[in-house]
């Protein structure tokens, strides 16, 4: 059985211009000691779906799931008490900005052993031995002076340490980095991102790892969903997306970043914007912004079907017919 | 015209003086120290590092937002520090500067038309109407439509702001264009359209950029020129080629290889650097990055390293030499 397991997650917000569908039919298998990367653009829907999942959206959040379970427990069928124990504990989380997910009015050291005592039990003593014992596993230095700091005493890659720390506190088997590295230097986010990469080794945890970078994916995860407007277009084994992508978008995508076209040669763009909530396309989301889109394309929306080693979202996936041939047939 | 120098720093230094607290009395920060360069037409320099390393200190230095602690400053041949009142504001009209934050950088209370003719009605006595003509006309060029001319920012992608900032920038003609992390806020398919549309607008007006950032991919892609900089101070400078091929600083061999890269042929090995970077008001002694360096030994933590040539370039290191004869790891493989 997989560690977790989410078929057909879907996300609506109640806006002043009505429901926009944040995340749409999302699907997401995970195994132990599994590294999974989300990838996609701003508002394609990566944190929302994992914010449901933590369950720490707001009430004008609609979640909606066939199955969301977690170790074989279904999450929105468990009350509300079972549920608080599972997350921070077996399920941890990490967030954006360091600097600002810590609380500033209270010390590193407290932070870190209120999770403590939440979730483990044992005595005060206990506590703080352990509290010490994970800002050594992090790399933080003199844990025992740092212990008493406020974040603001903190630098960004040492705030960062501690939400690490917090996450693993309680020994979780999922953890869930939400751009983990994105407000650090780049410097600090090697030395972030080989932590990780070593307490996931260490722990047998289970790794989803949000990012918008590419270059952070290919070099950490074993299996990359790729996401947009919502919704899961490809995903499959991370050496063979990025060197065969098969879904348009993910093409397009690797295509405009830079260091694939050295030298002052204009990069490919991808023409339009996404989709906002006023001009959602019937059929497949990125068929506006697509060069190979045609009717089928723009009347019904494809589904995320088995494709090779992976899935993808797309009629005729790249590499499937040469493009010029595809445009012929579609005449 | 290629070649032509446009901007000319030399041993550019900017320091502040910031109080430590309520009873510590006062400090000097060095944000900037002994930056020397020069800036050619149609030529990018791009200069990178990480926080606290001087880049934006750098930038309001070259757009004359302040004036430098000490070195010179020539723009177009004339040293800023000399000129009389007339002519500052002839030179400040020579440099223009797009910063990192579209959301913050325009007036959410002013139309875009208000924004872009701002600087005319400052530095020009051009009708209104002419006001007008040139707004619309630069709109175009920077690819926005002339019906956004009335639209207030707040309707507007993070990638179209970015326009509207670039094409004020532009407004006046300028011949240097000082762009502060102007592609760091937007995602990977819009950064590609600005980039572009950065590409067009220098070879049409014959602009020379200083780009700063810290996006390496960005810098390796948009750069002739490079300046490496570490707490204030150039470490590596050269060619973009030269310092990408085979970078000889060992700062610039650990920033190069902790890049992530997605394609595995342009990945190199990870030069793991222990400890954090330095406050730049407390900098180590000696070279500022001997405590992180693997290469470091005595004289580093005691002399400060000046910057001499090597292998077509200028660093900073007092072991330049050895460092480029152990580290001959092999060179990353020209990318396709």
């Amino acid at each position: 059985m997989a560690l977790l397991e989410i078929r057909n997650l879907s996300v609506e917000f109640q806006t002043s211009q009505g429901p926009f569908r944040a995340v749409d039919g999302v699907d997401m298998t995970l195994d132990r000691g599994e590294i999974l990367g989300v990838v996609g653009e701003s508002g394609s829907g990566k944190s929302v779906s994992v914010l449901a999942l933590m369950g720490l959206l707001p009430w004008t959040a609609t979640v909606t799931a066939d199955r969301m379970a977690f170790d074989g427990l279904d999450l929105p069928r468990i009350d509300a008490a079972q549920r608080r124990r599972l997350t921070g504990k077996d399920m941890a989380m990490i967030f954006q900005e360091p600097m600002t997910s810590l609380n500033p009015c209270f010390t590193v050291g407290f932070q870190i052993m209120e999770t403590l005592r939440t979730h483990m039990g044992g005595s005060r003593r206990d506590h703080r031995r352990r509290a010490i014992e994970l800002l050594e596993q992090v790399g933080i230095s003199a844990p025992e002076s740092r212990l008493g700091a406020f974040p603001h005493q903190l630098s960004g890659g040492m705030s960062q340490r501690v939400m690490i720390a917090m996450a693993i506190s309680c020994g979780p088997r999922l953890l869930i980095a939400d751009e983990p590295t994105t407000a650090l230097d780049v410097t600090i986010q090697a030395q972030i991102l080989d932590l990780l990469l070593a307490l996931q080794r260490e722990h047998g945890m289970a790794l989803v790892l949000i990012t918008h970078d590419m270059g952070v994916v290919a070099e950490t995860a074993q299996r990359v969903s790729v996401m947009y407007a919502g919704q899961q277009v490809e995903e499959r084994e991370v050496d063979r997306l990025f060197d065969r992508p098969r879904h348009p978008y993910a093409g397009a995508l690797l295509d405009a970043l830079p260091e694939r076209s050295v030298g002052h040669r204009r990069l490919p763009t991808i023409p339009g914007v996404v989709p906002g909530a006023g001009d959602r396309p019937r059929g497949c989301l990125f068929a506006p912004r697509c060069r190979f889109a045609d009717d089928r394309c723009a009347d019904a929306p494809p589904p995320l079907e088995a494709d090779g080693d992976g899935r993808v979202r797309c009629y005729y996936p790249l590499g499937d017919t040469p493009p010029g041939d595809r445009r012929g047939a579609a005449a | 015209m290629t070649g032509e120098i446009v901007l000319e720093a030399e041993g550019l230094a900017r320091h502040y003086t910031v109080r430590r607290g309520l009873l510590a009395g006062r400090a000097t920060v060095r944000a900037l120290a002994e930056a020397s360069f020069t800036l050619a037409r149609r030529q990018t320099l791009a200069v990178v590092g990480e926080s606290g390393c001087g880049k934006s200190t750098l930038a309001r230095v070259v757009t004359l937002i302040e004036p430098p602690t000490a070195g010179r400053l020539l723009v177009d041949g004339l040293d800023v520090s000399t000129a009389d009142r007339e002519r500052r504001v002839a030179l400040r009209q020579a440099v223009q500067i797009v910063f990192q934050d579209p959301y913050g950088s325009l007036n959410p209370r002013k139309k875009v038309g208000t924004i872009l003719e701002e600087p005319l009605v400052i530095n020009t006595k051009l009708s209104a109407a002419e006001r007008r003509a040139q707004a619309e006309e630069m709109m175009a060029k920077v690819g926005l439509r002339p019906e956004y001319y009335a639209r207030y920012p707040h309707m507007f992608s993070g990638g179209q702001r970015q326009r509207i900032a670039i094409a004020r920038a532009l407004m006046l003609r300028p011949r240097i264009l000082v762009a502060d992390e102007p592609v760091s806020a937007l995602d990977v398919s819009i950064r590609a359209q600005v980039l572009n549309l950065l590409m067009d607008l220098q070879e049409e007006f014959d602009l020379a950029y200083l780009f700063i950032s810290h996006d390496l991919s960005v810098v390796r892609h948009i750069a002739d020129d490079i300046m490496v900089m570490y707490l204030g101070r150039p470490v590596e400078q050269g060619r973009a080629e030269a310092i990408f091929a085979n970078p000889r600083h060992p700062y610039t061999q650990a920033l190069l290889a902790s890049t992530p890269a997605v394609d595995p042929a342009l990945r190199r090995k990870r030069i793991a650097l222990s400890g954090e970077l330095p406050s730049p008001l407390d900098p180590p002694p000696g070279c500022a990055f001997h405590r992180r360096c693997p290469h470091a030994t005595e004289v580093c933590a005691r002399e400060q390293p000046v910057a001499r040539p090597f292998d077509g370039r200028a660093v900073a290191c007092h072991h330049v030499e050895a460092v480029a004869e152990g580290m001959a790891r092999p060179r990353a493989p020209a990318p396709a």
